[in-house]
């Protein structure tokens, strides 16, 4: 129980690392969308690229925005840019150095949705199978080009009746796999060797900057998550102060209207603190009826000196 | 169960983390009611029209509602619009932003649903197979069929077993076509919707973020207010129901020393706090008629202030005048402790 309290507090407190966790998040989801999604190429010839390259590219593109929305670090940032100036200069790099660590972290679930994509390779079958070139194919010889062409685009489709009779698809299919797999890998290989070289490099070059940038952009955002609790425990000790001086303008309208003696009794103190003069029915209706049609202004200053 | 306990604190801790977790529950409870839904094309060529888009549309709208219901500010947000103005000003732009943040939470589960649908394909398949291009994709110069017949056969095309146009056009090239067209409007529909969160997300920091920022606090204002008012209420009547039923039992207690011209039995001094918790009652008739005049007479909701503890007991308590007479089994009006 308390391990888990501390980790969560770890996580609450660093919100780089629960941007962190939300990109980790987001690129499972990501999977998932792509494993649970009822990839159906519609093997017609125009629609063929047209579905399998929206495939591709869309999903990554609402991913990516998606990245951006969940980031709370993006709000802050653009506050920080669109603020005027006043009485506290606008540093730039600290703005650059945000921008680039929000898309960093957006772009990791376009990046994997692509490589998964592309190391299935179902899209690029579906989007390519036309263009195969139709000559170095066994089955395809006394076939006219249009023919040529619808045939290609049902490939992908393999229990398509044409398709039964018909072997070179599999070659088809076989020949378009390699080539996506291969793209996919290479994809992955220069991404992973740019992220290396990045983490590496830069210290060799700007750390100071780096570590200025760090701490400021840092400290823009713990400043507004301490104002925003401020305010909410300022609005609190606000309405607590006006409630309470509703109850008390109450119980000095009832006193003015009642012709009771003060009372002297040392008895029930606490109870009749709580209570506050109002011990009648029609006292606590009349209380609630002026809450609800005349709400007290929003002035607790003659409260706050009592 | 502490490990729920703290999760639960943390989100009502967070009016507006709250507020996200019922969201996003209804957004996947919206996409388990689809997979649990049992989706059934009547395959007829005018049922399946308004089938189809009525499973894509009206359980949204339900949604819609639904997440509107469950939001504990809409009524927060009904009672800040018809208050009367009373000594406190209203602000059009505080309800603007209540009603809005609400509005948009509200949006999520019917979006998933839409989504969800069309990215399965089965509804659109069901409502637009009669739409089918039959000339590019089929043989429709080939068969000499009426178009009423044409339209009875499309119809069938989302019932595979009783499909019987294979001539005409080919069921799976036509569920391929819907399919593919149903999926990349439910794409399109999901980066319309991404897009416009963006926007909106990203404009509001550039054009109005002081005026958010206020409209941010009053409402946040007017939600505690509320709450600490119910808080206050909530205590004052628990203060009110014990000083109330403790002046019953000493009333009761008081009315029985008359009645049988007992003198009032003083609680020795070494009785403790238990004897003043018997509050004078110490038998079973008495607990008994206490017990019968508690539900055939309850007091009135009217507290009377304790007397004086000099001798001097003054007639007549401070009642307001407003306090409506209401017949009291007691008839004796003060008492004192002698």
């Amino acid at each position: 129980m308390d391990r888990f309290r501390m980790i969560f507090q770890y996580f609450q407190s660093n919100s780089e690392s629960v941007m962190n966790g939300i990109c980790g998040l987001l690129a499972l989801a990501s999977v998932k969308m792509y494993t649970s999604f009822d990839f159906s190429c519609p093997c017609l010839p125009q629609y063929n690229v047209a579905y399998g390259l929206g495939i591709m590219f869309i999903p990554p593109i609402i991913l990516f925005l998606c990245g951006l929305i969940l980031n709370r670090q993006s709000l802050v940032m653009l506050e920080e840019w669109r603020r005027p100036a006043g009485r506290r200069k606008k540093d730039l790099a600290v703005i650059r150095y945000m921008c680039s660590s929000i898309m960093q972290r957006a772009m990791v679930a376009p990046i994997v949705w692509i490589v998964v994509t592309l190391l299935d390779g179902k899209c690029l079958i579906c989007a390519f199978s036309g263009s195969v070139d139709p000559e170095k194919l066994v089955g395809f010889a006394n076939v006219s080009t249009v023919q040529v062409q619808q045939l290609l685009a049902k490939v992908p489709c393999k229990d398509d009746e044409l398709m039964k009779n018909n072997t070179s698809h599999k070659a088809v299919s076989r020949y378009l796999r390699c080539w996506s797999q291969a793209l996919g890998w290479s994809i992955l290989l220069i991404l992973i060797i740019a992220a290396f070289l990045a983490r590496w490099l830069r210290p060799c070059f700007t750390q100071a900057t780096l570590l200025q940038a760090r701490h400021w952009s840092n400290y823009i955002d713990i400043e507004q998550k301490i104002f925003e609790e401020t305010c909410c425990e300022h609005s609190r000790l606000f309405a607590h102060k006006c409630i309470l001086h509703f109850f008390e303008s109450m119980q000095q309208e009832i006193k003015l209207h009642s012709f009771s003696l003060p009372r002297e009794g040392e008895e029930d103190e606490g109870e009749e603190d709580l209570l506050r003069g109002i011990t009648d029915q029609d006292q606590v209706n009349k209380l609630l009826k002026m809450w609800y049609y005349e709400k007290p202004p929003l002035d607790v200053s003659q409260a706050h000196q009592r | 169960m502490d490990k729920f306990r703290m999760i639960f604190q943390f989100f009502q801790s967070n009016q507006e983390s709250f507020m996200n977790g019922i969201c996003g529950i209804m957004a996947l409870a919206s996409t388990q009611m689809y997979s649990a839904f049992d989706f059934n094309c009547p395959c007829l060529p005018h049922y399946n029209l308004a089938y189809g888009l009525g499973i894509l549309l009206v359980p949204p709208f339900i949604l819609f509602l639904l997440g509107f219901v469950l939001n504990n500010n809409i009524s927060m947000l009904a009672e800040e619009w018809r208050r009367p103005q009373g000594q406190r000003g209203k602000d059009p732009s505080v309800l603007r932003y209540m009603f809005c943040s609400m509005a948009q939470r509200a949006m999520i589960a019917p979006a998933v649903w839409v989504s969800v649908t069309l990215l399965d394909g089965k509804c659109i398949t069901c409502a637009f197979c009669t739409s089918v291009p039959v000339e590019t994709l089929g043989n429709a110069s080939h068969s000499r069929l009426s178009q009423g017949e044409i339209q009875r056969i499309l119809a069938r095309i989302p019932c595979k077993e009783i499909y019987n146009g294979q001539q005409l056009i080919a069921n799976e090239v036509a569920v391929r076509y819907l399919r593919c067209i149903s999926q990349a409007l439910g794409w399109c529909f999901v980066l319309l919707m991404t897009t416009l969160a963006f926007l909106v997300r990203s404009l509001r920091p550039c054009f109005s973020q002081a005026a958010f920022l206020k409209s941010r606090y009053w409402s946040h204002y007017i939600d505690i207010e509320r709450k600490l008012f119910d808080e206050t209420c909530a205590e004052h009547a628990r203060s009110f129901a014990k000083v109330c039923i403790q002046q019953f039992f000493e009333g009761m207690s008081t009315d029985l020393v008359a009645a049988r011209c007992h003198l009032p039995r003083k609680a020795p001094a070494n009785a403790g706090e238990a004897a003043e918790k018997l509050l004078g009652i110490t038998d079973q008739g008495t607990m008994n008629r206490a017990l019968k005049s508690w539900h055939r007479c309850k007091p009135p909701l009217h507290l009377h202030p304790p007397a004086l503890p000099t001798g001097n007991g003054w007639v007549g308590e401070g009642q307001p005048p407003t306090h409506p007479s209401v017949p009291r089994r007691e008839t004796a009006a003060y008492y004192s402790w002698v």
